[in-house]
C-alpha cells in the first residue's frame, strides 16, 4: 500500500460514522464525567440501546424513522433511570462497578438465545436503514473522492447527517453547561456537600445528567450501526466503553470539543499505526508479529494511552488542569 | 492442527524467556508465520474454527459440519480421529452445525439441540467448538431436589474458587483503597502458566501449579513496584488509580493474548470420575475444593494470628494510625500484594484445571469478583469469602430455572439489587460507602 492510500484511509477515519459514533458517546461521557464527575463505565450499553431500540422499532414495530429514533432514546433513558436511581447516591467507584456490570449483563442478555426472537441473538439485527437512506437528497450517482477512498452518495449522506448531529449535540450541551443548571453540575463535581448545603437536590441533578449524556450516547449508537446497517452484541463490549474513555481523556474531559478532537485524532492515529505495522509485518521486519495480531495492538495502545493520560496529562489536549476533579 | 500446535509451541517458547519482563512484549520473539492472504482460497483464510468429535474417547469420523454467518457458509467432514477444521474469511460470530443424518448410528448427541454450536471470533483468530456426545439421560430424569444438590455442589466449588480471588481484591482494596480492575489478569496469568507447565511442558501437576502461583506473585510484586507504589507516592486520587488499573488491565490482557493466542487452553486429562449420590464429579474438582478451603483457612489464620496479618488489618482500618504505631505501611502493602497475587493466581490454576481457560477468563470473572466483594462488603476479607460463596451458588443454582447462558446476568443483577437494599454489603461497615 502506498502512502497516499494510507493517508486516504486515515482521512476517512477522521470523519467516518464509526468515529462519529464514538465521538457522540464521548460527548455524553463529557457531561457525565467531565462536568458532573460521574464515573460511568457502561457507555457501551447506552449506545447499544440506541442502536437496538432504533432497529427493533423499525423492523418489529414498523415505526417510521422519527418514531424509531424516539424509541431508541426512550430505551436508553429508561436504562439510565434504572441504573441511576440505586447507584447515584453511592460513592463514585460504586457507579463505575455497577455501570460496567450492567453493560455486560445487557450485552449477555441481548446476545442470548432467550432474547433471540427480538434481538437476533448473537447474530444481531440488520437491514433497518432503508428509510434513512431513502431520505438521501443527494444525486444517486454522486461520488466523493478522498485520495484513494471513494465515497458513494449514501456514504456522503451518512457522514453529513452524522456531523450535523455532532454539531447539534455540542451546541445543545454548550448552552446547557453554561446555564445555571450546568453550574450546579460543576458544583457537584467540585464539592457535592457544598451544593447540597445550598438546598439543591444533588441526586436529581446527577440523574438528569446521566439521562441526557446517555441519550447523546444512544444517538451515537444509532449512527454507529446505521452506516453498516448491522447491529451485533459484539459491537458493544467493554472495549467500546474503554475507547470512549480514551478519546474523552485524550481531548479533555471537561470540554465539549475535546471528545470531538480526541475521537478524530485517535482513529486517524490508529489507522496510521495499523497500516504502518501491517506494512512492516508484510515486509518481514517485525518477525514476532503476525498479520492477524496487528488489530490486537490497537487495544494494547488503548490501555497504554489511558494509563499515561490519567497519570501525566489528566486534562487532555484542550482541558484546564483545575477542572479535573477525580473525587476521592 | 499440527500447524496450530507448532504455532502455540513457538509462542510458548517465546514466553518462557520473557516471564520476568512481561512488558517487553515487542522485544520477545515469536516466529513469523505471516501468510499472504489472497481472496477466496479457503486455506489462506485468517480465521479458524476447529474441534474434535468423540464419544467416550472413541472418535467419530465422517460427520458433516457447517459453519455459517449471514449468507456465507463453509463445510467440512470430521476425519478418522474425529478432528475437524474450518477456515473462514471473516471475524464475528459463526454458527456451527452438525448434520445429524451423517452421525454414525452407534453415536448419540448428548442433547437434542446439541447439534448447534457457536464460534466467537470477535477477538481472536481461533475458536474451538465442542459438541457433546454420550448419554445425557440422567439430566432428564433428575428430580428438582437432585438438580438442586448438583447445582449447590457446583456452586460451592465455583464459590470457593471465586472466594480466594475475591479475598485478593479485598486485601488490596482494604490496604490501598484501590479498586483494581487489573485483578482478573492475575487469574488469567495463573491459568495460562498452569497450561504452559502442565499441559504443554508436561511438568508434574504440583510443580506446574507452584510455578503458576509464583508467576502470579512476581506479576503482583512487579505491578506494585512499577506502577502502584510510584502512583501512591505522587498521591494520585483513588478514582484516577482505578482508571489507570483499567488501562493496565487492558494492556496485560492483550499482552497475554499476543503470547498465548486466543484459543481456549485445554488442561483436562488425568481426571477420574467420582460419583457422590446424584453428583458426578472428578478427583480434580474435589482436590481443588480442598485446596481452596485450606487456602481460605490459611488466610484467616494469617490475618488473625500472625503479627504481619494483624498489622495488615491495622493498615486496613486506619493507615496513618497504623504508621504512627511503628508499622511500616509500605512493607505491609508489598506483602499484601504478594499474598493477594498468590491467592488470585491459585484461583486461576484451579479454574483452568476444571473449566479450561482463555486469555480473557480473568476479565470475565472480574465482574463476578466485584459482585462478590460488594455483596460481602468492600474491604472485609470474611465478607469477600461469604459474598463469593453466595455469588457462586446463585450463578449455578439459577441455571435450574434460567438458561445457562444467562447465569452471569443473575449474578450481576444481584450486585445491583444489593446496592439498593444494603450498599455496605452483608458484613461491611457503613462508613465505607461514603
Amino acid at each position: 500500500m502506498d502512502l497516499i492510500g494510507i493517508f486516504s484511509l486515515a482521512g476517512n477515519a477522521l470523519i467516518s460514522p464509526m468515529t462519529v459514533g464514538y465521538i457522540l458517546c464521548g460527548i455524553g461521557l463529557a457531561l457525565h464525567f467531565g462536568y458532573t464527575g460521574l464515573l460511568n463505565f457502561g457507555q457501551a450499553a447506552f449506545a447499544a440501546l440506541g442502536g437496538y431500540g432504533f432497529a427493533i422499532a423499525t423492523l418489529d414495530f414498523h415505526w417510521n424513522i422519527w418514531g424509531s429514533i424516539l424509541f431508541g432514546l426512550i430505551c436508553s433513558m429508561g436504562f439510565a433511570a434504572i441504573l441511576g436511581i440505586p447507584t447515584l447516591r453511592l460513592r463514585a467507584d460504586y457507579l463505575a462497578i455497577v455501570t460496567i456490570a450492567a453493560a455486560q449483563a445487557l450485552r449477555f442478555y441481548v446476545g442470548s438465545s432467550t432474547a433471540e426472537p427480538i434481538t437476533g441473538g448473537s447474530a444481531g439485527v440488520s437491514q433497518f436503514g432503508e428509510e434513512f437512506y431513502n431520505l438521501n437528497p443527494l444525486p444517486a450517482d454522486l461520488t466523493f473522492n478522498l485520495g484513494t477512498v471513494t465515497l458513494t452518495s449514501s456514504e456522503v449522506w451518512m457522514r453529513i447527517v452524522a456531523w450535523v448531529v455532532v454539531g447539534i449535540a455540542v451546541f445543545f450541551l454548550y448552552a446547557l453547561t453554561r446555564s445555571p443548571w450546568g453550574r450546579v453540575l460543576k458544583g457537584i463535581r467540585e464539592d457535592e456537600d457544598a451544593v447540597r448545603a445550598l438546598g439543591k437536590n444533588v441526586f436529581s441533578y446527577k440523574l438528569q445528567a446521566l439521562v441526557i449524556g446517555g441519550s447523546i450516547a444512544s444517538l451515537g449508537g444509532m449512527i454507529f450501526v446505521m452506516s453498516s446497517q448491522t447491529n451485533q452484541p459484539s459491537n458493544w463490549g467493554t472495549n467500546f466503553t474503554f475507547i470512549t474513555w480514551t478519546i474523552l481523556l485524550l481531548g479533555g474531559a471537561a470540554t465539549l470539543l475535546g471528545p470531538v478532537l480526541g475521537g478524530m485524532i485517535f482513529f486517524a492515529l490508529m489507522t496510521l499505526i495499523e497500516s504502518a505495522l501491517g506494512i512492516l509485518v508484510d515486509a518481514g521486519l517485525l518477525p514476532f508479529l503476525q498479520v492477524e495480531q496487528v488489530a490486537q495492538i490497537r487495544f494494547l495502545l488503548v490501555g497504554l494511552i489511558l494509563m499515561l493520560l490519567v497519570i501525566f496529562r489528566p486534562q487532555g489536549f484542550l482541558g484546564n488542569k483545575k477542572e479535573i476533579q477525580f473525587n476521592g | 492442527m499440527s500447524q496450530l500446535a507448532a504455532k502455540s509451541r513457538t509462542r510458548a517458547g517465546a514466553l518462557l524467556g520473557a516471564i520476568a519482563i512481561l512488558f517487553s512484549i515487542l522485544l520477545g520473539a515469536s516466529p513469523a508465520m505471516a501468510q499472504a492472504h489472497t481472496a477466496d482460497d479457503p486455506s489462506t483464510y485468517a480465521f479458524t474454527i476447529a474441534g474434535t468429535l468423540q464419544e467416550k474417547d472413541v472418535p467419530i469420523p465422517g460427520v458433516t459440519i457447517t459453519a455459517s454467518q449471514d449468507a456465507k457458509s463453509f463445510q467440512t467432514k470430521s476425519d478418522e480421529f474425529g478432528e475437524w477444521t474450518i477456515m473462514v474469511p471473516t471475524d464475528g460470530h459463526w454458527k456451527v452445525t452438525l448434520d445429524t443424518t451423517t452421525i454414525p448410528k452407534e453415536f448419540h448427541l448428548a442433547t437434542k439441540d446439541g447439534a448447534i454450536g457457536e464460534a466467537d471470533l470477535t477477538q481472536t483468530d481461533f475458536a474451538a467448538v465442542l459438541f457433546k456426545f454420550g448419554s445425557a439421560a440422567p439430566v432428564q430424569a433428575q428430580s428438582i431436589w437432585e438438580q438442586l444438590v448438583i447445582r449447590v455442589f457446583a456452586g460451592f466449588n465455583f464459590g470457593l474458587m471465586l472466594a480466594i480471588a475475591a479475598i485478593g481484591i479485598t486485601l488490596i482494596y482494604g490496604t490501598t483503597g484501590l479498586n483494581n480492575f487489573a485483578h482478573g489478569e492475575m487469574v488469567t496469568l495463573g491459568a495460562m502458566i498452569m497450561w504452559l507447565g502442565y499441559s504443554f511442558l508436561h511438568l508434574n501437576i504440583v510443580v506446574a501449579g507452584l510455578l503458576a502461583v509464583l508467576a502470579a506473585m512476581a506479576f503482583g510484586w512487579f505491578q506494585d513496584a512499577a506502577i502502584w507504589r510510584p502512583l501512591r507516592k505522587r498521591r494520585l486520587g483513588l478514582n484516577q488509580m482505578m482508571i489507570v488499573s483499567i488501562g493496565f488491565g487492558i494492556v496485560s490482557r492483550y499482552v497475554l493474548l499476543l503470547f498465548f493466542g486466543g484459543d481456549t487452553k485445554d488442561m483436562s486429562g488425568g481426571q477420574t470420575i467420582i460419583t457422590l449420590g446424584p453428583i458426578f464429579t472428578s478427583n480434580t474438582t474435589l482436590i481443588s475444593m480442598a485446596i481452596s478451603v485450606v487456602a481460605l483457612i490459611g488466610v484467616a489464620l494469617f490475618l488473625t494470628r500472625t503479627r504481619i496479618g494483624k498489622a495488615t488489618r491495622a493498615v486496613s482500618d486506619n493507615a496513618s494510625l497504623a504508621a504512627s504505631t511503628g508499622i511500616d505501611v509500605e512493607k505491609i502493602i508489598r506483602i499484601v500484594w504478594l499474598v493477594a497475587a498468590a491467592l488470585t493466581g491459585l484461583a486461576g490454576v484451579l479454574y483452568g484445571l476444571q473449566f479450561q481457560a482463555n486469555w480473557s477468563v480473568g476479565f470475565d470473572l472480574l465482574l463476578l469478583l466485584f459482585a462478590a466483594v460488594t455483596l460481602g462488603g468492600l474491604g472485609t476479607a470474611l465478607g469477600a469469602a461469604v459474598g463469593a460463596l453466595i455469588i457462586g451458588m446463585v450463578v449455578e443454582v439459577s441455571t435450574i430455572w434460567m438458561p445457562s447462558e444467562l447465569k452471569y446476568v443473575s449474578a450481576l443483577l444481584i450486585l445491583i439489587v444489593i446496592l439498593v437494599v444494603r450498599p455496605q454489603g452483608v458484613l461491611g461497615k457503613k462508613q465505607r460507602i461514603g
